[in-house]
Parts: structure tokens; C-alpha cells; sequence
């Protein structure tokens, strides 16, 4: 009895602590004025309208939005033949790339940001858009990775061998067996990487952040001359799509499982 | 079906872009890097190819052994605290109906995935005189009036140990989910208290996962380069905050860049020397 009042109260507190500032972000943001006060002082939505028809608000979502897509779609296209090559051929020296993948989402954020910028600068190519894609699907590659190394070591290999005995090839295999079980974890790692590239500032800032503002960079901008309801409205928007699109991996997938809950039953 | 050894050339098709990718775009740059640390400063451009050590030269001040101390101190306060915090809650977690672990997790993942800006901004207003916390205290009459928790140490404290409890509970949770139920029961069955068997028992098995993910958070701390800038004063600038600071606006990518090779050898260290001293204690 003690235990378990101890368990939810602790719980709860931890509960607290996390979305404390959240639910003061999101009172903020519905005040009538432009004042940042709690509790808010009035009820408007229209800071949310607001970036959607701000010029820079706008431009600032759009940037995001596609640097994101195609940054998750990017790390995708890197990790998918990797995990494939990894899964399909006896080859242990090859896990030296699992390391290169992860280092630079492990290493301090500063660091891999550093190191393209002195690249980008040195080619000449510094402050150009696609830059910020390629960083970034090199910067979140290892979260594709992840999933599909899981998504591959589910495959049911004796699945794979009635294939090949009854004459099937690789490309016959990846296409009736392979493609349709790995699916979700194509969907899942594009939805990590997506998010976590929307959210992510250094690289972008130290890639594109003189030409070309994203939204975290537009947030960082505006936080230097004062802060608006508008901010908060973005804050509360990213926290809207991050829980809505884990959400659904949740709801659809087995978000324990990817999170290393139930690893061991697979192998 | 059995993994094949690649034997033709052409078997090794598929890692052709994966490798060019990942060998052009961060092992390049990482180089890249390393090089510009030796490199001169060019105030018109970005730097002057040479061989010279005048960039680590400058590592030898009061200043930079001040914010170099610094640094390390609050990146091991983060890690502790949110260890501290972690383990029984991920520990409690764990023994949670599968619907709760779910949603815990989704809120986890989403806040883990939220920009440095966000949850920065989240906490300025949280600590802020119009909107913060203290106005709640008012209000309960526990304060007189509400005032400014920011900028201050307290702030980047708060603001960092937020940021690094999701990844560290994240960290813990597969170690932890995988815990051998009938561990804690022989210990209650043996008469010790939910607290004691917690204390004597659980984290002791854990010893080794506590040591990495000690040194895992104590890294992902040394990366905060935001919250010390909007929640603190400059007096309370990270080595992180500093390189972006040179690189950017003082436009000295190479004392930048040696700064950040050096960042990254103090982390190689650390966790070297850490695996050492729990390598030994395993064999004592």
C-alpha cells in the first residue's frame, strides 16, 4: 500500500516536472494581447493563425518542413542498403559503418556541426540549402538504421529459404517477402528522423543559418528581441507533432520493441 | 537461409552509396576538421592552410581552465542528478501495465525530440516574473510576490537536467525492462524491504549500466549549447556554447576547431578512464 502510493506519487511528480512547461507555454500562447503572462489574460487563437500568415513564420515552416522530408528521406536511402547488406551477407568487418553512422548523432551536436561547416566552406558550396539536407540525413542516419536492423532481424529467414528453393532471386525475394515486412520500419525510421530533423538546430544553423531560417532557427532569431505569444504557439506546435507522430508509431507499431524492450525475443 | 559471404564484386553493390555518403559527409568533414585546427586564422576569409599550434597554444589561460572546469562540473552535476532521477522512475516504469509504458514512452520520445530552442524557451517563461512559477506560489501564498528565477546557475541547471531525463530513462529502459523478475521477489522473500532489496540488490546487478549510462548522459550534457545561453549568464557559457560562439561570430574556425578536437579527446578520455576503473573493480 505504502509502495504503491510512494510509486504513483513519485511518478507523478516526475509527470510534473516534465509538462510544467508545456502547459505554461500553452496557457501563454491563447493570451488576448501581446504579453507573455500565466495565467493568460484573455483567450485568442490568433497566434497560431499567425504562422501560418506571416510572411517569415511561413517561410520559416515551409524551409523546415522541407528540409525534413527530405533529409529523413535522404538518411533512408543511405540506411536502407546498409541494413539490407548487413542482413544478407556474412560480413562482420562492415559493422565499421554502424559506428560511422552513430558517431555523429552520439558525439556533442557542435562537433559534427563544426566539422561541416569547415567542410562546406572549404568547397565553396557554404549556405546553400541542400547542404542542410545532406548534413542532416548524415547527422540523424543512425535512427533508420536502428529501426531497420530490428525491422530485418524479425524477418522470419525460413521464409526467405522456401523462397529461394523454390527458385526465387534477391530481387523476387525483397520484393514479396522483404519490402512488405519491413514497411513499418521504413515508416518508423523516416518518421524519427523526420521529427528529429525538424527539430534540430546547430547543423542547420551552421550550414544554412545565414541564408535560410528554419523554424528552430526563426524561434532562436526572435528570442533575442523579446518574446511574442507566437513562439509559444510554435513551441506548442512542435510538441503537437512530435507526440502525434510517436503517437502513431505507437498505435500502429510496438514502440516498446523499438525501444529495446523486446529485442531479445527477436534475435 | 544462411548469410552468404559476398564472393562476386558486385555483392558488395549496395554499400557503394552508403560508404561514398558517410565517408564524404562526416568522415571528410571530421578530417576536415582536425586539419583546420592547425590552421591560421584569416580574418578576411575563414583560415589560411599552415601547420601551426598557436590554436591549442590559447587552450593555456585562466580563462579557457575556467570555462573548461566549468563545463566538465555541470555535465557531471546533469548526469548525476538525472541518473538520481532516472533509475527508480525507469525502474517503476518497467513495472508499469504495458498501456502506461506506451504512452510514458511516447511522452518521452516527444520531448526528447524537441529542439534546444524550444525547451529553452519552455523554461524561460516557466522561470520567467510575468508568467513563471513563482506567480503559482503567489497564489498559494506561500510568496509575497512573483519574481525572476533567470538567469542564474539554478536556471541552466534546471533547464539541462529537463533535457537529459528522457534520453537518460530511454537509456536505462531496455537494461531495466529486461531485469529478472524473481531477483527482487527472492530478495522480498528473504525479508528485505521494497527500499532495501531496491538498493542492495537492484543496483548493484545495474552496477555497470549506471556506469555507461553515467558517461552517456555526461556526453549528451557536454553537448547543450543553447540553455546555457538563453537560461544563464555568461558566466555560465559551456565549451560548447564557446566554439559555436568562435566559429560563428568570431569567425575563428580554427581556434574553434581546436577547441572541438580537444572536446572531443576530453570525452574519448573520460570514457576510457571510466571503463578502466569499472574493468577493475570487475576483477577484484
Amino acid at each position: 500500500m505504502m509502495a504503491r502510493f510512494f510509486k504513483i506519487a513519485f511518478m507523478a511528480l516526475v509527470a510534473l516536472f516534465l509538462s510544467g512547461p508545456f502547459l505554461t507555454v500553452a496557457g501563454v500562447s491563447v493570451n488576448e494581447k501581446q504579453s507573455l503572462v500565466f495565467p493568460p489574460e484573455g483567450f485568442s487563437l490568433s497566434w497560431y493563425g499567425q504562422l501560418f500568415t506571416d510572411p517569415a513564420w511561413r517561410a520559416a515552416l515551409v524551409h523546415s518542413l522541407l528540409l525534413a522530408s527530405g533529409a529523413a528521406a535522404l538518411a533512408l536511402a543511405i540506411a536502407f542498403p546498409l541494413s539490407w547488406f548487413l542482413w544478407r551477407r556474412g560480413a562482420p568487418w562492415a559493422k565499421i559503418f554502424l559506428v560511422l553512422c552513430a558517431a555523429p548523432f552520439l558525439l556533442p551536436p557542435v562537433l559534427p556541426g563544426l566539422g561541416v561547416l569547415a567542410l562546406w566552406a572549404t568547397v565553396g558550396a557554404y549556405g546553400q540549402s541542400w547542404t542542410a539536407v545532406i548534413s542532416h540525413a548524415i547527422f540523424f542516419v543512425t535512427l533508420p538504421l536502428v529501426t531497420l536492423s530490428l525491422g530485418f532481424a524479425s524477418i522470419d529467414r525460413s521464409l526467405v529459404e522456401a523462397a529461394s528453393t523454390m527458385g526465387a532471386n534477391d530481387r523476387t525475394v525483397m520484393r514479396t517477402i522483404v519490402l512488405p515486412l519491413i514497411l513499418p520500419y521504413l515508416v518508423s525510421g523516416y518518421a524519427f528522423a523526420f521529427v528529429l530533423s525538424l527539430n534540430e538546430y546547430i547543423v542547420a544553423y551552421m550550414t544554412v543559418g545565414f541564408t535560410m531560417e528554419t523554424l528552430p532557427i526563426k524561434v532562436f532569431n526572435a528570442l533575442r528581441y523579446g518574446y511574442t505569444p507566437t513562439m509559444a504557439a510554435a513551441a506548442v506546435l512542435f510538441v503537437t507533432v512530435a507526440a502525434l507522430v510517436f503517437g502513431l508509431i505507437a498505435r500502429f507499431g510496438n514502440i516498446r520493441r523499438l525501444l529495446g524492450a523486446m529485442s531479445s525475443e527477436a534475435s | 537461409m544462411r548469410r552468404e559471404v559476398p564472393q562476386k564484386l558486385t555483392d558488395y553493390g549496395p554499400l557503394i552509396f552508403p560508404a561514398f555518403m558517410l565517408l564524404m559527409f562526416f568522415v571528410v568533414p571530421f578530417s576536415t576538421m582536425i586539419a583546420v585546427s592547425f590552421f591560421k586564422r584569416n580574418p578576411a576569409g575563414f583560415y589560411t592552410p599552415d601547420f601551426v599550434f598557436d590554436n591549442y597554444a590559447r587552450f593555456i589561460s585562466p580563462f579557457f581552465g575556467g570555462v573548461l572546469t566549468f563545463s566538465l562540473g555541470l555535465a557531471i552535476t546533469v548526469a548525476l542528478l538525472a541518473v538520481t532521477i532516472a533509475f527508480p522512475f525507469t525502474y517503476l516504469l518497467t513495472r508499469s501495465t504495458r498501456a502506461t509504458q506506451t504512452v510514458w514512452l511516447v511522452v518521452l520520445l516527444s520531448i526528447l525530440s524537441l529542439s534546444e530552442v524550444i525547451i529553452g524557451f519552455a523554461w524561460s517563461t516557466m522561470l520567467s516574473r510575468t508568467a513563471g512559477i513563482t506567480n503559482a506560489l503567489v497564489a498559494l501564498g506561500l510568496m509575497s510576490e512573483p519574481q525572476a528565477l533567470l538567469p542564474g546557475f539554478g536556471a541552466v541547471l534546471t533547464g539541462m537536467v529537463y533535457q537529459a531525463l528522457p534520453y537518460t530513462i530511454l537509456v536505462l529502459y531496455p537494461a531495466l525492462v529486461r531485469v529478472d523478475p524473481t531477483l527482487m521477489e527472492a530478495a522480498r522473500t528473504l525479508g528485505a524491504s521494497p527500499v532495501r532489496a531496491f538498493f542492495n540488490v537492484l543496483v548493484p546487478s545495474l552496477r555497470n549500466t549506471i556506469v555507461a549510462t553515467l558517461i552517456m548522459v555526461f556526453v549528451f550534457a557536454l553537448g547543450s549549447y543553447l540553455l546555457p545561453q538563453i537560461l544563464g549568464r555568461p558566466s555560465h557559457w559551456t565549451l560548447s556554447v564557446l566554439i559555436t560562439d568562435q566559429a560563428i561570430y568570431q569567425s575563428n574556425m580554427p581556434f574553434a576547431a581546436a577547441m572541438a578536437v580537444f572536446l572531443v579527446l576530453i570525452s574519448l578520455a573520460l570514457v576510457g578512464l571510466t571503463l578502466l576503473v569499472g574493468g577493475r573493480k570487475e576483477d577484484a
